[in-house]
């Protein structure tokens, strides 16, 4: 594989304002209820049937329905867990469980809550959903980074082993939250929403209302 | 042919209790000396904790270097890039000049059950880019989160970037500090060790934490032809790789075959057997299954032969900032042939018959180490470093 290497968005999904995106199709709305009432309709609609789900903190939730709507449903990946690389990034890291985990040190504080004060445990819960043993890494920036993403997925194929790239965005905070995860490989003609990967395509999806990978 | 390139380590340096300077830490390891020890302090609620921690004097000092509105975790920076950059005066100014910062937690100590805004108080990549300002650095810096890697991780992104073609030096940096939520934590896991910990070794009974901050500056030498001079003896970070168990998120693999995944994938990468790797610089936290763990991983990539040491006896675990501190550290001892006692490391207490280094020794010929790291989410990270002849 080379730098120059033509690489395709095979499938994409937006989580955000109680809406949940499917490529460029609205897959599930519940408006006017809190973030974690809506995650659990979403999680009915997917039918997900993984009691693992309720167990984890809310950014773990998030980033594992944002992973079942563009690697779940039927998806084959064809490729080994070492070829599976996990590229993710948010802007307030694991914080969401850190002000949960601070507000228990004074009583007695929970293993199960403190190992989710950590922003990468979203990536290790889609791993271990979906087998993804290979290249993985987790970055920390005030907005999303398009173009620092798209570099370092690019490098990542470029080393030869990663066939199939999971990479977004997943952050939490409060009531705020938003999952932005894009599916990448070298096949073009996975899907029928393929497009190219380039940076332009990743920020239009992003902030596009009407979802732009169609 | 294309001229090489390789990414050389032009410039480290290591802050810790113990001190100040990659150089100056080998000089004391060879002493004797570590940063571990066991103290009381008011912070932890009196209860004892044995770690490698910044002394009251140590903090007043940074503070009185770097005036002003400074973070404990910002201040571990500073102190380090700014003798890193004394070695290598690289422009962060300049667009072909990568700043990563690599934490684990980074100002976590400064959030309190009060806090209403936790963002305010403890933002990593806003703590970033008030760093990347004090050194003119010309974008927001790109902040490494991916615990006990992050280190390892924040240097192998660097190295991607730079063969993209994106930059042509990079200045990596990383730091963590220990504070009641951390102590906290590891010890509601009960992984926390109350004597000086013992990698590898029978009775170890689990981490001592660290704090500390250490950097890399890493830069492509235009190398004309091969065995140029100027660059022999100069140390290059080869290849590296990261992997993850998908199996659970706070315990290690049973079985090693994720690490060793990402062992051989980076040897691979940088063309060299098993034989050609001088040694390796272990996580090693002293819990039972990580060492456990890392010794099937070792043997499953055919490395059962080659020594390995752990440093966490002499600096703690630095969370964040061990994978750039113990590269630093094995830099060093790479380049003086030079293979560390594994502190603490007595009884052989891991399944496989992996060599353990005991004592400090010479050997000389060493052009390759290996380094690892694994955390929390299943994660797992090779580095390979190889010197010039």
């Amino acid at each position: 594989m080379s730098h120059t290497q033509q690489l395709y968005i095979n499938a994409a999904c937006r989580i955000g304002n109680n809406q949940a995106w499917k490529d460029g199709q609205l897959f599930f709305e519940q408006a006017g209820v809190p973030g974690d009432e809506f995650m659990v309709g979403l999680y009915r609609k997917l039918n997900l049937q993984y009691p693992k789900w309720y167990k984890m903190d809310r950014l773990s939730k998030l980033g594992v329905l944002a992973a079942e709507i563009v690697l779940g449903m039927g998806v084959n990946l064809n490729c080994q867990p070492g070829e599976k690389a996990i590229v993710l990034a948010n802007s307030h890291s694991s914080l969401d469980t850190d002000a949960r985990f601070v507000s228990q040190m004074e009583e007695i504080p929970s293993p199960a809550v403190f190992v989710y004060t950590l922003p990468n445990i979203v990536s290790g819960e889609i791993s271990i959903r979906h087998c993804f043993k290979g290249e993985q890494a987790f970055f920390v920036s005030s907005r999303p980074d398009m173009e620092f993403l798209y570099s370092y997925v690019r490098a990542i194929f470029a080393d030869g082993r990663t066939r199939v790239c999971l990479m977004g965005w997943a952050d939490i905070l409060g009531e705020q939250f938003n999952a932005t995860l894009y599916r990448v490989s070298a096949d073009s003609d996975d899907s029928v929403h393929s497009m190219e990967f380039n940076t332009q395509n990743l920020y239009q999806y992003f902030y596009h209302e009407q979802g732009a990978v169609s | 042919m294309k001229a090489e390139q390789k990414t050389y380590v032009v410039a480290n340096h290591v802050l810790s209790p113990m001190a100040s300077g990659t150089a100056a830490h080998v000089d004391a390891m060879l002493l004797g000396e570590t940063g571990v020890r066991f103290s009381h302090r008011q912070e932890y609620h009196g209860q004892g904790v044995c770690a490698s921690l910044f002394s009251a004097e140590d903090w007043k000092e940074l503070h009185t270097r770097f005036p002003g509105d400074w973070s404990p975790f910002e201040l571990l920076l500073l102190g380090s890039l700014t003798e890193v950059l004394k070695q290598a005066p690289v422009d962060l100014a300049d667009p072909r000049t990568l700043l990563l910062v690599a934490s684990t937690k980074g100002n976590i100590g400064l959030l309190e059950p009060s806090t209403t805004d936790p963002e305010a108080v403890s933002s990593l990549s806003a703590s970033a880019s008030k760093v990347g300002r004090h050194f003119g650095y010309h974008a927001e810096p790109i902040v490494v989160s991916n615990a006990c890697i992050s280190g390892m991780t924040a240097l192998l992104v660097a190295k991607r970037l730079m063969d993209s073609g994106l930059y042509d030096q990079a200045v990596v940096t990383g730091a963590d500090c220990i504070s009641p939520f951390i102590i906290a934590g590891f010890r509601s896991f009960q992984a926390l060790s109350d004597e000086p910990c013992r990698p590898f070794d029978l009775n170890r009974k689990g981490i001592n934490l660290g704090e500390a901050a250490a950097s890399m500056v890493l830069a492509k030498l235009q190398v004309d032809g091969p065995g140029p001079a100027g660059t022999a003896g100069l140390v290059y970070l080869a290849a590296g790789s990261t992997s993850n168990d998908a199996n659970h998120i706070s315990g290690p693999s049973r079985t090693g075959e994720e690490m060793a995944q990402a062992i051989m994938a980076a040897m691979e990468n940088a063309g060299l057997e098993p034989r050609d790797i001088g040694f390796i610089a272990a996580h090693g936290t002293a819990t039972p299954y990580n060492d456990e763990m890392e010794s099937k991983a070792f043997t499953q990539a055919a490395l059962q032969n080659v020594p390995a040491f752990s440093l966490k006896a002499y600096f703690g675990h630095t969370l964040g900032a061990a994978g750039l501190l113990e590269s630093a550290i094995s830099v060093e001892a790479l380049k003086r042939g030079l293979i560390l006692a594994s502190r603490g490391y007595e009884e052989h207490g891991v399944s496989m018959p992996v060599i353990i280094a005991k004592e400090h020794y010479q050997q000389p010929g060493m052009q390759h180490f290996l380094k690892t790291g694994s955390g929390f989410g299943g994660c797992n990270a090779a580095l390979i470093f190889s010197k010039n002849n």
